[in-house]
């Protein structure tokens, strides 16, 4: 075949290509993987290819939703229905220390993200013995992400060394590691928002609403603009929400996720915003910005996906 | 951004027809590439600057990037690229690039990943992680410093690798007055370099990274003389030359086999090279056997042909054996099999290669066990002189000659990279310890056959009345292993047993005399050992050992060489201070005083079985009562 025929692949058929690969790659090699579901697109897209790499067989591991009790309501509105639609098996994980201490993002800050979802994980993978994870993580979210390789080995503490990463040889990957130790695997690694953003709209994959403008309950705390979910949202002495037009870039515990002024509606209106817009996808997360510049670094060593 | 630059993403179209662009992105083709070269010839800052020019930068990174510059930045009060790639903190502490970061851009012809690579030598482990998936090289060059030894390792390892389109871009021409003479003669120097080592072909340009001078559109100003494209104008419109991976007959190695009910058995990997549709005649690898494609399972639908580079599930017309590991090819032109080769190696690991020592090889979907002899030779990539090695140390280039424990299907790494390109793993750590590329296999291993005996093993073994086994007493020196095997031997010599005791001192005296006690020596001292004892099994003997043996991985290599079961692990087991009280042959004194040297124990690890057959305590036996309790272990013998 010519090297023309070869690039009639185009970017986003290569890029499925190589997701599928990689899955294939790990249930073939790992004694006992899950695939890490949070509910957002990146994990729909993950779940959609997950679906094509194993067809007709449902895919061969079940997800694993580590919650933290304060995502959106319609996160785990669609979080149940895409599980079963994929035929899979879902998993979901509160850490019951955080449950018992009751760890919140409004008192407790930056140890919200770090009990229930750092340790939380850790927590869950290391109960049922997983040792290889799948993560919708991508190279163009963050910086340190963009260092990481598809096959990113732990120790058994769940540590990272991003200084002594394995080598990573063409489509070759080494899954191999001792007991007790684990990988978390990558398998959108090379796509970026726009491909995500892309491949749904090709694809019709289900995405949660709030991906979509609408008008919605709002207040602003710290130049963030949050949307008030449920009746736990402390409101000051008179406060009352303010109806916005607004959609969400991310998704994650809704007190924690800024939310932008929108009118976008339609797929189309949602990536047209997305490509003129001129603030990065993390930017409405607060923790990226945790221990100067190198939060996601940070977080990664202790165990973070 | 009203004045967008040509060839970037044009915001009008997204503002006016989202739609239209992105079914004129949804159609852009893929171009990988790296950039490398040595430290501080600003490939950290040509990123950055494609990325700000390309509009990738948002606002909230570019004042994160504005105070990070100002506070940790290399150029003064003005933006510092660099850092917007330089993600890890030791990175951007130190100033330096560690690992490969992968950044993505696109222009309105092409979507790009760009893998920005380390310059520093000891990082070549995670340069060559870049390259390896690369399509393009840019190559830097600081004009002010000309041809480095980086440039000429980074040049070599880009061609070994296979990458075939290869860009100097001779950077930081601001800093020598855009003089078209220095660029003159840095590129003829690199050509001459070049043309030694098979780059036949290169694109050179002045650049300015920092000062964005040929980037995006070109001559610049500055650069009157030069006539070539921009940067951008020849990554977007440069003819991927690849390997021959796309072309050539079909290549699918299995990576797994979806068997959801009795009804359905589909083959899963992805395609390597050539193209299949329903009807193709494939052969199934390493078994020969012939069947027909009969479908191409999607869950959009059954394809009508599949082509490299996709993902597909083949169905075949008969039920016959194919599981990971195997290939399926086009069934007139199946690839070779064989368990010798000659092969390139890179060495990526801080720990040396040890010859004759067994490593996992990994090719494609195939994981074999596999050993290499002293490297043929040894690369300096800077001279292209050929030297003569013991070993391949942490950033090494050598040619080597392995040997897998089975065959395997290949093809030379020229032909298919898929096929042709491995690591090693390192079985106790699992570390990835090199990247390896296929030349050919050996005449030797496809000549050298098996000659056909009519009295086989269980003929000999009969004939004695009993069942060949290799006891193998492993332990320190001085912790009871000859006294013991010798006191286990004179019991089944009463028990009317043939055996034979092979001793670690008497060997040395005699077939092993050429070996010292470096890694090397005692690994091939072993497998001497492994093979002698494996005659007399053959033969139908008893076989005791007492050999310190103490590597894992050399008493699992002879376990593997032996039929399952045959191998029974022994492990004389003795604290070291015990063993060094009793010192019977005054070794341990010798070796605390320094007239000794890699001793086991002392300044050579001992690695314990961690799941051994049978285990003798001697602080806690006598030799008489370990050899009473190893015997009724392994009894009936029949």
């Amino acid at each position: 075949m010519s090297d023309s025929a070869r690039n009639a692949l185009t970017h986003l058929q290569r890029l499925e290509a190589e997701a599928i690969h990689i899955m294939r790659e790990v249930v073939a090699e790992a004694d006992k993987p899950v695939m890490l579901y949070s509910v957002g697109k990146d994990s729909a897209v993950m779940l959609h290819l997950a679906g094509k790499a194993f067809y007709p067989s449902p895919p061969p591991f079940p997800l694993l939703h580590v919650d933290t009790t304060w995502k959106f309501q319609a996160m785990y509105a669609l979080r149940e229905k895409a599980a079963q639609g994929a035929r899979m098996e879902l998993l979901v994980h509160r850490n019951p220390e955080a449950i018992a201490r009751g760890i919140n993002p409004f008192d407790h800050g930056a140890l919200h993200t770090d009990i229930w979802k750092t340790e939380g994980l850790k927590q869950a993978l290391d109960q049922h013995g997983f040792d290889a994870a799948f993560g919708g993580a991508r190279r163009d979210e963050e910086k340190s992400r963009a260092k990481e390789r598809i096959f990113s080995f732990r120790t058994a503490s769940h540590g990272w060394d991003p200084k002594n990463q394995r080598p990573e040889l063409w489509n070759l990957y080494n899954a191999r590691k001792n007991k007790g130790e684990s990988i978390r695997v990558f398998p959108i690694s090379n796509w970026t928002e726009l491909d995500v953003w892309q491949y749904i709209q090709l694809e019709g994959i289900e995405i949660v609403p709030l991906y979509f403008a609408a008008p919605r309950p709002t207040v602003m705390r710290d130049g963030m603009l949050l949307m008030v979910d449920d009746d736990r949202f402390p409101l000051a002495p008179g406060e009352v929400p303010v109806m916005r037009s607004i959609r969400f870039r991310t998704l994650g515990c809704y007190p924690l996720t800024g939310a932008v002024e929108s009118t976008a509606g339609t797929l189309s209106e949602v990536i047209q915003e997305t490509l003129l817009t001129t603030t990065s996808e993390r930017q409405g997360r607060a923790i990226d910005k945790d221990a100067g510049g190198a939060g996601m670094e940070v977080k990664k060593q202790q165990g973070y996906f | 951004m009203a004045d967008a630059i040509p060839g970037y993403v044009t915001e009008t179209l997204i503002a006016e027809d989202i739609d239209a662009y992105l079914a004129q992105h949804q159609h852009k083709t893929m171009l990988r590439f790296i950039t490398c070269g040595s430290v501080d010839d600003g490939k950290s800052t040509l990123i950055g600057r494609l990325l700000y020019d390309s509009q990738m930068i948002f606002e909230d990174q570019l004042d994160a990037l504005a105070a990070d510059s100002k506070r940790i930045g290399t150029q003064g009060q003005e933006i510092d690229f660099a850092l917007l790639v330089d993600g890890l903190a030791a990175e951007r502490e130190q100033g330096i690039t560690i690992d490969v970061a992968y950044r993505f851009f696109n222009t309105e012809r092409r979507k790009f990943i760009v893998a920005d690579c380390p310059g520093h030598e000891q990082y070549t482990r995670n340069m060559i992680t870049g390259a390896s998936t690369a399509d393009l090289a840019v190559i830097l060059i600081d004009a002010r410093k000309g041809v480095l030894v980086q440039t000429r390792r980074h040049s070599y390892l880009c061609h070994l690798i296979g990458i075939r389109n290869i860009v100097l871009a001779i950077n930081k021409m601001d800093l020598v007055g855009y003089d078209h003479d220095v660029f003159d003669a840095i590129v003829s120097e690199y050509a001459s370099f070049a043309r030694k080592i098979g780059i036949e072909t290169f694109t050179a340009l002045p650049i300015s990274g920092f000062k964005g001078d040929n980037i995006t559109s070109a001559p610049s100003p500055n650069t009157p003389w030069y006539t070539g494209p921009s940067l951008i104008e020849h990554l977007e419109t440069v003819e991927v030359l690849t390997s021959a991976d796309a072309a050539g007959p079909f290549r699918l190695p299995v990576q797994w086999v979806n068997r959801p009910n009795l009804d359905f058995r589909g083959y899963c990997g992805l395609i390597a090279a050539g193209s299949i549709k329903p009807g193709d005649a494939v052969r199934v690898l390493p078994s020969g056997k012939v069947s027909l494609v009969t479908r191409i399972v999607t869950r959009d639908g059954d394809l009508g042909q599949a082509a490299a580079g996709q993902s597909v599930t083949l169905c075949l017309a008969d039920e016959i054996d194919c599981s990971r590991g195997n290939v399926i090819a086009a069934a007139e032109a199946p690839p070779e099999t064989a368990d010798q080769f000659e092969a390139a190696l890179v060495w990526l690991a801080d720990e040396a290669l040890i010859p004759g020592r067994a490593y996992w090889l990994k090719l494609a979907t195939q994981t074999v066990s596999a050993t290499t002899q002293a490297p043929k030779y040894e690369i300096n990539v800077n001279t292209l002189e050929r030297l003569a090695a013991k070993t391949l140390a942490l950033n090494a280039i050598g040619v080597v000659e392995l040997t897998t424990d089975k065959p395997i299907v290949f093809e030379p790494y020229a032909a298919n990279r898929t096929l042709g390109g491995f690591i090693l793993i390192d079985k106790l750590t699992n570390a990835t310890v090199a990247a390896g590329m296929i030349h050919f296999s050996l005449r030797r291993a496809q000549n050298v056959h098996w000659q056909p005996t009519d009295i086989a093993r269980a003929d000999h073994a009969a004939l004695k009345n009993q069942a060949p086994r290799v006891l193998w007493f492993t332990g320190l020196s001085g912790s009871g292993k000859s006294t013991i095997a010798n006191e286990v031997e004179k019991a089944l010599n009463l028990m009317n047993r043939h055996t034979f005791l092979l001793d670690g001192d008497n060997v040395r005296h005699g077939l092993n005399k050429d070996l010292g006690f470096t890694e090397t020596d005692r690994i091939e001292n072993i497998r001497r050992v492994g093979e002698v004892a494996k005659l007399m099994t053959d033969a139908g003997l008893i076989v005791l050992t007492a050999f310190i043996s103490p590597f894992r991985a050399e008493r699992d290599m002879v376990r593997a060489m032996l039929p399952e079961g045959e191998f029974v692990e022994i492990f004389v087991d003795t604290p070291l201070a015990v063993a060094e009280t009793r010192d019977v042959k005054g070794l341990y004194k010798k070796a605390r005083s320094g007239q000794l040297k890699n001793f086991t124990g002392i300044d050579s690890p001992y690695e314990p079985p961690l799941n051994p057959d049978i285990r003798v305590n001697t602080v806690e036996m006598t030799a008489a009562e370990a050899a009473a309790h190893i015997v009724r272990q392994i009894m009936p013998l029949k």
